[in-house]
């Protein structure tokens, strides 16, 4: 079978003030059905810019990427991005929101489509309620609401979670694989939170300082539910630390 | 209750004192022209009786509503296109940004020219004058459109009209309000000076026609106060507008 999302030799070189600036340099890797994918790395090092080359909203200057052996050109609705701000149309509430969303289909099937996904990220009873009026952690469960009543096949998501609160984040990645458990997706998980990739992923993969190449892939074969204060989880948090050059042995005294 | 009372006294207080500083002024400099506002609201009452208060202010309304409703869906068309391809924003931008400073008032003559005397001439100057507020802000509502909705509309696969109507639309309208709503009180500025010389009605007539004819300064001053009650009146209505869910999304944070 082949692989779900399958990158090769993937580079980019973004324009900017200072001059061209090389972000990706040959990236390949593939990714299965169903997998749950982190990427880590270092601020800046083009994370999001690979995860907008693999969404179709900008072109690779090398390489290619296909999902299911399909080359991508155009964001498609099979494959939605969810990023740090939420994108809720203002000017809708929630319920019209993710009927919007389900551009085209007929009246009556998207009557009936809207409830049960606002149920699902547990946001029943604010139906009516438009973006500004829900807190940060309710926009992402939205958000993601929004984004599951397509029934898109692979969800890319880009720090969605990274201008919540401690708390929040935490019940949030809980609630992301509760609602995965009960719909099947392929992800892509862009974070710089360590814990936050070895909590979610199957597999992480670990960049390199600009221009981004793979430094690492980490497997993460624990079960879940996982244990964040887990021995084997701990190990996997100092190896990848170690990954990303930061080490957490305390500093000896001189 | 209380605090309703309150309200009408604060809101009504200086309107009192107003007419009183008015009044007094009037009888101390002893003007023979400059009426009291007693003689006023007597010239208003007199204009009433005679059937000629509804006919001034249905004939301005008219013209108004002509054309401010033509210029509303011409330049909510433009300013769209304007705002979404830059190939009309290079072709159309620098005509609208030479044509908005040049004053209505000074179209009069062009206007007589190519449009005669009568309601057409008016029209068309109100037509001018509204036009250019409500061009410049469809064109900037569509154009600061955040860009996360438009990739999200991307993403959703929205294209052709389905985007305009769905997304570019209600995320500019917002400002297509704003630039009605100044487009409306610019059109009321306008016709009040249109109508003192292509026409032979209206409250501008009145204002103008009152002085020329026996320098009626009772019926010139009723003329202004019904043009200021009647314009407040419209920016109230066009203040309603802004308080509706789709614009109201705009300023909340």
């Amino acid at each position: 079978m082949p692989p779900k999302i399958d990158v090769r030799g993937v580079s980019k070189v973004v324009r900017t003030r200072a001059g061209l600036v090389p972000v990706l340099d040959d990236i390949s890797f593939s990714v299965a059905d169903g997998e749950f994918v982190a990427v880590i790395g270092p601020s800046g090092c083009g994370k999001s810019t690979l995860l907008g080359v693999l969404a179709g909203f900008e072109r690779p200057d090398a390489g290619m990427v296909r999902v299911d052996g399909e080359p991508v050109d155009e964001p498609r609705r099979t494959a939605i991005f969810i990023f740090q701000q939420p994108s809720l149309f203002p000017w809708l509430d929630l319920r019209g929101n993710l009927l919007l969303a389900l551009n085209g289909a007929s009246a009556e099937a998207r009557q009936q489509l809207a409830a049960p996904y606002i149920a699902l990220v547990g946001l029943d009873g604010f139906a009516h309620a438009f973006p500004h009026q829900l807190s940060g952690g309710m926009l992402q469960r939205a958000e993601l609401a929004r984004a599951l009543m397509v029934k898109p096949e692979i969800l890319y998501m880009d720090e969605p979670f990274g201008s919540l609160d401690a708390l929040t984040r935490l019940r949030m990645r809980a609630e992301l694989l509760r609602i995965l458990s009960r719909e099947r997706h392929t992800v892509l998980f862009v974070t710089h939170d360590v814990e936050e990739a070895l909590h979610l992923a199957d597999r992480v993969l670990v960049l390199s300082p600009r221009p981004a190449r793979i430094q690492a892939v980490i497997e993460v074969t624990l079960p879940r539910p996982r244990v964040l204060s887990s021995p084997e989880l701990l190990a996997l948090k100092a190896s990848l630390l170690r990954e990303l050059g930061v080490d957490e042995r305390p500093v000896p005294d001189p | 209750m209380f605090a309703d009372r309150h309200r009408w006294l604060a809101l009504l207080g200086p309107v009192v004192l107003f007419l009183v500083v008015w009044h007094v002024a009037v009888v101390l400099s002893r003007s023979l022209i400059f009426p009291t506002p007693w003689q006023v609201a007597a010239g208003l009452a007199d204009l009433a009786r005679q059937g000629l208060l509804v006919k001034h202010i249905v004939a301005s309304l008219f013209r108004v509503t002509c054309g401010y409703v033509l210029a509303a869906a011409l330049a909510i068309a433009v300013g769209m296109l304007i705002g979404w391809f830059p190939a009309a924003h290079a072709l159309l931008n620098p005509m609208v940004q030479g044509l908005r400073p040049i004053s209505p008032i000074a179209w009069i003559p062009l206007a007589i020219l190519w449009f005669g005397v009568g309601d057409l001439s008016p029209i068309f100057l109100i037509f001018l004058s509204s036009f250019f507020p409500m061009v410049v802000g469809t064109a900037a509502g569509v154009m600061t459109i955040d860009r996360k909705y438009l990739r999200a509309a991307r993403n959703f696969e929205f294209s052709g009209l389905r985007l305009f109507r769905s997304v570019v639309l209600p995320a500019a309208f917002p400002q297509i309000v704003t630039g009605m709503r100044i487009g409306l009180g610019v059109a009321w500025l306008v016709v009040v000076a249109a109508e003192m010389i292509a026409v032979n009605s209206g409250l501008g007539y009145l204002i103008i026609d009152s002085r020329n004819a026996g320098n009626r300064y009772d019926l010139v001053v009723a003329g202004m106060v019904v043009i200021g009650v009647i314009g407040f009146l419209l920016d109230t209505l066009m203040r309603g507008l802004e308080r509706l869910d789709e614009v109201r999304w705009r300023y909340e944070t």
